[in-house]
């Protein structure tokens, strides 16, 4: 027997058989249905539409619908790059893809994008036989199911007759004349709106409930798909009503054999969950059971519409005993009354050590259960570390005075710091505060703490943990150095690592070898709990850190027996194909000024409308895109909260002048030779070498490797051109905020207010770029971009940082720096690592030539390090060191 | 006899590894081009498609060689083919005389392979189709998702030009294999589908994806399931995998296609996983004991070899299922 059931895939396979439940089809990244959705494409910004996809994914839609129907758009280039996008995106392209478009080419365009089996909606007889016959013959050809429409030359059918009659003449015609595969048919007959007063529309709804049970009856394994919300389009606005009507619809229909419908799944209720009486009314309206159904729902309609909620303040729990209310604080992150509710447990229970060890620590083991199950999120956490540290320090007064006391227990004492040569310490102090708050005793040492200085302090207050951060790469040396005085001073302690460029397999196969006790990569605060008392537990340890360790040693095989798959080129073959830009045809543009220009005070408000708010949401562990995440289903409350708490604060520091935002700029001539940039001042007074360097891993042919130098007009062109340089920092004045935060044991503000410089820094190096752009290099005066276009980087030019993907040494930050004095102008310095304090600093170069685009070197060969190191007269080991993760071999 | 009646009869047995026997001649630039191409632009050491033209009786050779081992089936050597792989070499123009003579040296090994027509008309020759060297619906640029550096229609031409050259050699099947990406698949089916239609002639579809890892998904990602119903459409004589993972590795994702397809099952693993050299040292032994397994498991009605097999491989597993009854293709089907 073969099989008759419709299989679909998009990564992941679909089946939809005689039991399967209803399928949903997204119907919200459909242009003619969802408002927001055209807003986004017809503005071009592609990204956010994807999120569109992704939430309708994650509300349950288990088909998406794409449809990209709009007079004003090339609707045949954005279904293309909207596929194409979503393809990239594996929580997306999971599902199948329904194209959805009135137009062929349309229809035809997409169908060359898609990987998996999709379903075409739609096509139909409207145009008569032929073209519906060649038309369904490619869409087999394509590999995809189709969605057919009564409709035929005659019109739409609007009645059950006409409905069944296309049907059955589309699907015969499929099924006898070219073999199309029965279950591949979906027949969608027409779900149209009732209750729109017109009497002619009134039976729509039962005709088309009892044209899908006879298309399920007499077409054997055909299925039947609808558009749901047409129904209800006379009530848009109400959306109980629509709901309603929708669920009680799709009962029906569902119940006569309709396989899937395109919804939005947001706006299907339970059936027996709508009320009794409306139900009834709508009811009558959908089988037409009474001539004055229309006017009963309409009245009924109207009603539901203008009741509104009203919602009062919730202080119930303020009537709770003293021990509830200490509880309900820190799970909901209050400091109004603790400092009351503190002193009255303490006169209640007697000793100040019995509150903290009694109703403080239950509440604190509540936040770590709901952060542990996923049921609180990290800016809650952080508001309720607040509310015990003001607790605590509430009482420690009193714990002095009772001295026959000692302190209270903790779980554990894990010491934290940042390595030497790195300032960054956002993630690690979130790291203090969760653990904090499962009853950890926390000694945070700071930022740029050296080895001795930790490993001392280690042995002094007997810590059972360490954990060590960093943010930029040379940290990773840093602390691979610290595994191996571990090692040397016969350390037992397990050693935990985390910060943005360290990595499981990084700590597996550099720092884990290297000492003998347990070394365990964090990925972020949520997971260190987790690990912090399964090392700590007696009898968990064992078993855990040999597990860590098998899977690190595998990790280390895995990479070691990997790393040759890869192919590289030479560094003469990479530079032979470097990016060809057309020298001869190209007049570079001549900056305002030649030299530096500093700006002491830059406003914040400016450069508070530039900020990227998703990175910041990242910091919190919020996942989302701005500004999505606002109204996202399950972390949208708490992100609110926290931008509401990010923008008063801002609102604080722009006013009163909290930070200051210094910066500098610089224009030098330059040329290019290989993969050194040339610089000198004017006069040729000044003058230097920035090295870069080029991509070595293969490509296929005629893709070039790319290198930064590329961008500047070579020597041999005779051409003058020019690089620009900047070092811009929002952290000026910062300690002063952190320590009046840290007097008032606010951790919750304290990281706020880093994470926001952060973000102000971020902003200001846009700010300060298109200002170079439009004026003072000036290259593109006419550039008139949205803030989302300037997040997606739609701008000419590019203003790469040493340290990132495109030039990954750190070390040109010294050149950098001494060019533009930074030191000095923008009150920025460097570490011994290259590391910038304030924290919230960003500097790097400005190319100016249209085709220059950002870009990852990437791994590079033995053979472009040893000339590196020539070019920059270092020995090879001390490039290397510098360029470890960058390296393609391992040293 | 058709081949489908072999398939319903025993387990059918496919060739070895190309590459790995052409290694073994240890050829030089010059052997590479040979006479033809001795001024050519590029450097052509490495092209063995190439070999098709310069040193046709290496390759007919190899067929021979496994022939005599057991293969019932045979692979053009054209897995790079396409004006698209091609490129590397400056060989674009090349691409139809390559398939075509691929083919023909395909069907002369087995015309000298032995006296009796019966035996020669029991073996077949497989028109090779790789996945190319480009990947439709993944993009290159990290930093710009929505970039294909190769589209549907540009994989179409470039599959027709390769199925032409194939079908006028005399090729008896068409195998489409190696998928790491399952758009790639699709545009060759649909060549292969219009290739069918224009000319009136039509030969079996052979589909085999590749799992690149343990996560159990294609380079593109996808599941074995989601890529039969991706390429289901060809409705193909067989479908499988191959390459990537060694023989022990592959035995889930084998089982789960084989559970799922309604058509004959292949499988022609890898010699093992590479070791750290990038060479593949699994026995014939061992492999063959792995496949035997799955054929007593009955997930598979041809077997066979891809990288790093040998013609020992391929008779130790001809050696290992002969007496096994082939998969049913009832099984998998509701």
């Amino acid at each position: 027997m073969k099989n008759h059931n419709l299989h679909l895939s998009g990564l992941e396979p679909l089946k939809i058989f005689p039991g399967s439940n209803f399928i949903n089809i997204g119907e919200r990244t459909n242009i003619t249905g969802s408002k927001e959705f055209a807003r986004l494409i017809l503005s071009g910004n592609f990204e956010e539409a994807v999120n569109v996809a992704r939430q309708q994914v994650e509300n349950g839609a288990q088909i998406i619908d794409v449809n990209m129907d709009e007079g004003m758009l090339d609707g045949k280039q954005a279904m293309v790059k909207f596929l194409n996008l979503i393809a990239s995106e594996p929580d997306i392209s999971k599902v199948p893809v329904m194209i959805d478009s009135s137009k062929w080419e349309i229809i035809e365009a997409g169908l060359k994008c898609i990987q998996g089996k999709g379903i075409v909606n739609s096509i139909s007889l409207k145009e008569g036989e032929q073209k519906f016959l060649e038309q369904a013959k490619k869409i087999r050809r394509y590999g995809a199911a189709a969605v057919v429409m009564c409709f035929d030359e005659k019109g739409q059918a609007d009645t059950f007759e006409r409905r069944i009659e296309i049907a059955k003449h589309s699907y015969d015609l499929l099924t006898r004349k070219i073999h199309f595969p029965r279950q591949d048919i979906i027949i969608d007959p027409n779900i149209l709106a009732i209750a729109t007063g017109i009497e002619e529309h009134a039976n729509y709804a039962t005709d088309f409930i009892r044209a899908t049970k006879w298309i399920k009856e007499n077409l054997p394994y055909a299925k039947v798909s609808g558009g749901v919300s047409n129904l209800s389009f006379s009530f848009r606005g109400n959306t109980p009503v629509r709901e309603a009507m929708h669920t009680a619809f799709l009962y029906h229909a569902i119940q006569a054999g309709m396989d899937m419908g395109i919804v939005n799944a947001g706006m299907i209720g339970v059936y027996d969950e709508i009320p009794k009486d409306l139900l009834e009314l709508i009811e009558d309206v959908l089988f037409n059971r009474r001539s004055d159904a229309t006017e009963r729902l309409v009245a009924f309609a109207e009603n539901v519409k203008s009741k509104s909620k009203n919602q009062k303040p919730d202080d119930e729990w303020r009537k709770l005993k003293v021990e509830e209310r200490l509880k309900h604080a820190l799970v909901k992150g209050i400091t109004e009354f603790i400092e009351a509710d503190t002193e009255e447990a303490r006169v209640k229970l007697q000793r100040p050590i019995a509150v903290i060890e009694g109703p403080l620590m239950d509440g604190m083991n509540a936040v770590g259960d709901l952060f542990g199950s996923g049921k609180m999120f990290l800016p809650q956490v952080v508001k309720s570390a607040r509310v015990m540290k003001k607790a605590v320090a509430y009482l420690t007064p009193f714990l002095a005075a009772d001295q026959s006391q000692s302190g209270p227990k903790n779980a554990g004492r894990v010491l934290l710091a940042t390595v030497k040569g790195d300032v960054h310490d956002i993630g690690k102090n979130i790291v203090g505060v969760v653990l904090g708050c499962n009853n950890y005793e926390v000694i945070d040492l700071g930022v740029m703490v050296a080895a001795e200085k930790i490993l001392e302090t280690a042995n002094k207050d007997s810590a059972d943990i360490i954990g060590l951060s960093g943010l930029i790469t040379p940290s990773l040396d840093e602390m691979v150095h610290v595994a191996k005085e571990m090692e040397r001073l016969g350390f037992k302690t397990p050693l935990l690592i985390g910060g943005a460029t360290t990595s499981r397999i990084h700590t597996a196969v550099k720092i884990a070898p290297n000492y003998g006790a347990p070394v365990i990569h964090v990925l972020d605060a949520s997971r260190s709990v987790a690990v912090v008392s399964s090392l700590l537990n007696r009898e968990q340890k064992e078993n855990f850190s040999s597990k860590i360790k098998a899977e690190y040693d595998d990790l280390r095989e895995q990479h070691l027996g990997r790393k040759r798959d890869k192919n590289y080129v030479s560094i003469e073959f990479a530079r032979q194909n470097k990016f060809q830009i057309d020298w001869k045809n190209y007049s570079p543009p001549v900056p305002s000024f030649l030299g530096n220009k500093v700006f002491d005070d830059f406003p914040l408000e400016e450069i508070r409308k530039r900020i990227d708010w998703t990175p910041f949401f990242q910091t919190w562990e919020l996942a989302g895109k701005y500004p999505a995440i606002l109204s996202d289903p399950v972390v949208g409350n708490e992100a609110q909260k926290l931008f509401s708490d990010a923008n008063k604060l801002l609102d604080e520091v722009v006013s009163r002048k909290h930070l200051r935002a210094k910066g500098v700029i610089g224009f030098y001539e330059a040329t290019a030779v290989n993969d050194d940039v040339e610089w000198k001042n004017e006069t040729g007074s000044q003058h230097g070498t920035f090295r870069f360097l080029r991509q070595q891993s293969r490509k296929g042919a005629g893709q070039p490797y790319l290198c930064l130098a590329d961008f500047v007009a070579p020597k041999s062109s005779s051409l003058k051109d020019y690089i620009g340089l900047f070092a811009v920092t929002a952290g000026i004045g910062i300690e002063k905020l952190i320590e009046r935060f840290e007097r008032d044991h606010d951790d919750y503000n304290s990281i706020l207010i880093k994470a926001i410089a952060d973000r102000l820094a971020e902003a200001f190096a846009e700010t300060m770029h298109e200002l170079v752009r439009k004026k003072y290099w000036g290259y593109a005066w006419d550039e008139n971009l949205s803030s989302e276009q300037l997040i997606r980087e739609e701008y000419a030019g590019i203003r790469p940082a040493p340290g990132y993907p495109a030039c990954p040494d750190h070390t040109e930050k010294r050149n950098l720096f001494e060019m533009l004095g930074a030191e000095d102008t923008a009150g920025i310095q460097l570490t011994e690592n290259f590391a910038m304090y304030p924290a919230a600093s960003v500097s790097g170069f400005y190319f100016s030539h249209p085709k220059s685009k950002y870009f990852g070197v990437g791994k590079i060969e033995k053979d472009q390090v040893a000339d590196y190191a020539g070019r920059k007269g270092i020995a090879v080991e001390e490039a290397e060191k510098w360029l470890s993760p960058n390296l393609a071999y391992g040293i | 006899m058709e081949i489908k009646e072999t398939l319903e009869q025993r387990i059918m047995i496919l060739d070895g590894a190309m590459g790995t026997m052409i290694q073994r001649y240890k050829l030089n630039e010059a052997d590479y081009g040979g006479p033809q191409f001795k001024n050519h632009p590029a450097s052509l050491k490495g092209c063995n498609d190439l070999l098709c033209l310069t040193q046709p009786q290496i390759i007919r050779e190899i067929h021979e060689q496994y022939l005599s081992a057991g293969a019932d089936i045979i692979e053009t050597n054209t897995f790079n083919a396409t004006a698209i792989s091609m490129a590397d070499y400056k060989l674009e123009e090349y691409v139809y005389e390559i398939n075509r003579a691929a083919a023909t040296i395909a069907r002369q090994a087995i015309e000298n392979f032995d006296p009796q027509t019966e035996i020669r008309q029991s073996k077949f020759v497989a028109g090779a189709m790789g996945p190319t060297n480009k990947t439709a619906s993944i993009s290159p640029d990290v930093n710009d998702p929505g970039f294909r550096a190769v589209t549907f229609d540009e994989l179409v031409v470039a599959y027709t030009e390769q199925i032409r050259g194939l079908m006028d050699g005399g090729v008896n099947l068409l195998l489409v294999e190696t998928i790491f990406d399952t758009l790639n698949a699709k545009a060759a089916i649909f060549a292969i589908k219009e290739y069918f239609e224009k000319t009136g002639k039509e030969i079996p579809i052979m589909i085999s994806g590749t799992i690149t890892d343990q996560s159990g998904r294609t380079l593109s990602g996808q599941t074995p399931e989601a890529f039969w119903n991706s390429v289901a459409h060809a409705e193909p004589l067989s479908a499988g995998l191959n390459c990537a993972l060694g023989a022990e590795l592959m035995r889930p994702y084998i089982e789960e296609l084989s559970g799922v397809a309604d058509c004959f099952i292949s499988c022609y693993p890898n010699a093992g996983l590479p070791n750290q050299f990038g060479e593949y040292d699994e026995s014939p032994e061992h492999m063959a004991s792995v496949i035997r397994e799955f054929a007593k498991a009955g997930f598979v009605n041809i077997v066979g070899g891809c990288c790093g097999t040998t013609p020992d491989h391929i008779r130790a597993m001809a050696d290992a299922v002969k007496n096994i009854s082939p998969r049913k293709l009832e099984v998998g089907v509701e």
